[in-house]
């Protein structure tokens, strides 16, 4: 896990953001997202003021399958079930392939929090809480929040009170589907004061392009 | 009841009944003849809340806001920055993507996880690896050489005197004792059945590969390994430890999946460690010229594959070692 300021981690993943920005070209927005855009914004940047999450860069099998979670239920949403259930599975496709290809782009900046809380924050992103069988946000979601995909989708830069939803959905099972019920195991282990700290870190954090690697280079040691 | 009261109530009194319930199973689950098959969607809540419960173990080694700001806290830091991460802190000994606090839970720290602390107190040892008495410092050279794939940082190196000092910090107050519990991984039950490649498979696939992907070669992001490769060219070799079924089956049942520790079953945890054991790695380093004279030299018992062949494979037939490059920094 990285111990990095948090200006660090600003600057850098705004170099990366820059770079991602000016090498993706953008796809005219499919009619199926017409009314998606009133709530997570034309460019998908969600609207952290009123607890709309970034839909812009996330995963495109994550999109699809919350999707089919509000629309079944396993994610209650009322809002949101309303949207997915006249769905087809080829509009489905469409809307996750989208907002995967947007851009990810800067969040409104986060409101002021107190140092104390932010530093609890990190350290549960970096390192967790093992006595509370906690482990770091970082350690599934990788390096900065940015998430693994297709299954660990970004956490960077979502607003606090979105992910402080999220962390309480998956304790009173209001949102489940979450592989193998990690996120519940997890949750369940959360106080208040823990979800409140390590949302308010994960918030302020720039969000960033995650882009996955050869996982298996041969150019050292190993078997031929 | 209130979300806090749940709250406690989940942190506190749920891993207590689970650890009654799971004594209490202990002997049904290593009597069950049923085959093992895993469910798409682990029940969460019988999960223990972290490695440590099923050890027994009562020692609660310092917070690391409490490293000294001095010289020797110095040393600490970089032990710890060394544990969580190796590809940065120890690049010039490290010949695959792994780093320690993949097999050392919290780097280091957590009891049922290989804790540094426990290590700490037990050596100097007798090892029937090497059949010598080995130090602190041997030990932590074998990590490197066969866990890391890499090479042995020298004696007295600013990596190995940041490791023992890190380890020292880890185990203040602790009597020297090398049955402390908590240390290495906590035993598991022998399995009812001869692990299995088939049904460790199974359990692979509905455990274990949303993280470690299908073919066993973890996932990486932004040039970083998020999730460790277990098999393969950036995995550990043929020497280490975690190439033992048994080790692994222990390591497997008190730490993974991640955060649901103890939730598979005893017959699970040996399925899946002979299917991760049973596919191929980077050759032994102690290679004897041949896959049969290495086998009968140093991996002559049941608990290793090296040798033998399994799913159509002769494992360990790579030929020489590569030899050693390092990772850059």
């Amino acid at each position: 896990m990285r111990q990095m300021p948090l200006q660090t981690i600003r600057l850098m993943t705004g170099v990366c953001l820059l770079a991602g920005i000016s090498s993706i070209a953008q796809a005219a927005p499919p009619p199926e997202a017409a009314s998606c855009a009133a709530c997570h914004g034309a460019q998908g940047d969600g609207l952290p003021a009123a607890n709309y999450p970034r839909l812009a860069g996330l995963p495109a099998h994550y999109i699809a399958e919350q999707l089919k979670y509000f629309a079944d239920g396993t994610r209650q949403n009322a809002i949101m079930a309303g949207m997915a259930k006249p769905l087809t599975p080829a509009q489905i496709t469409i809307l996750a392939d989208y907002y995967a290809g947007l851009p990810v782009a800067m969040p409104a900046p986060a409101a002021s929090v107190a140092p104390i809380l932010l530093s609890r924050g990190q350290q549960l992103a970096e390192f967790g809480d093992w006595k509370a069988g906690i482990p770091a946000c970082f350690r599934c979601h990788a390096a900065g929040g940015v998430g693994v995909p297709p299954y660990f989708p970004p956490i960077a830069g979502q607003s606090a009170k979105y992910l402080a939803d999220q962390i309480t959905a998956w304790q009173t099972g209001t949102r489940k589907g979450d592989p193998q019920g990690l996120m519940h195991s997890v949750a369940l282990r959360m106080t208040e004061a823990d979800t409140q700290a390590v949302t308010a870190y994960l918030a302020a954090i720039k969000p960033a392009a995650a882009v996955l690697g050869d996982s298996q280079p041969l150019s050292t040691g190993g078997v031929k | 009841m209130s979300a806090r009261i749940n709250i406690l109530f989940k942190r506190i009194i749920s891993p207590l009944a689970y650890a009654v319930l799971l004594g209490a199973s202990a002997p049904l689950l290593a009597a069950d003849a049923a085959p093992a098959v895993t469910q798409p969607s682990a029940l969460p809540a019988k999960a223990a809340l972290n490695a440590a419960l099923l050890t027994g173990s009562t020692f609660t080694p310092p917070d690391p806001s409490t490293i000294p700001h001095d010289e020797f806290g110095k040393a600490v830091q970089l032990g710890r920055n060394i544990m969580f991460e190796t590809q940065k802190y120890a690049p010039q000994y490290v010949g695959n993507s792994l780093n320690c606090v993949n097999c050392h839970t919290d780097g280091g720290a957590m009891a049922g996880s290989a804790p540094l602390w426990g290590a700490w107190v037990s050596y100097p040892a007798y090892r029937a690896k090497n059949k010598k008495v080995n130090t602190y410092e041997d030990r932590l050279q074998g990590c490197f050489r066969f866990s890391m794939n890499g090479k042995a940082p020298p004696l007295g190196s600013d990596v190995l005197v940041a490791l023992q000092a890190y380890s020292y910090w880890l185990a203040k107050g602790l009597p020297v004792d090398e049955k402390v519990a908590g240390r290495g991984y906590p035993n598991i039950p022998e399995p009812a059945q001869a692990p299995d490649f088939v049904r460790g498979k199974a359990v692979y696939e509905a455990n274990c590969a949303i993280c470690h992907a299908a073919n066993g070669a973890g996932r990486v992001v932004n040039n970083e390994v998020v999730f460790p490769p277990l098999w393969g060219a950036q995995s550990f070799n043929w020497g280490a430890g975690m190439s033992s079924i048994s080790n692994a089956a222990k390591f497997i049942f008190a730490n993974m999946p991640y955060g649901q520790s103890y939730s598979l079953t005893p017959q699970q945890a040996w399925d899946v460690a002979y299917y991760m054991d049973g596919q191929d790695r980077p050759q032994d380093p102690r290679y004897e010229g041949s896959v049969a004279a290495t086998r009968a030299k140093y991996h002559d018992n049941k608990n290793s594959l090296y040798g033998t062949t399994v799913n159509g494979v002769l494992l360990g037939d790579t030929g020489e070692p590569i030899p050693f490059k390092g990772n850059k920094s």
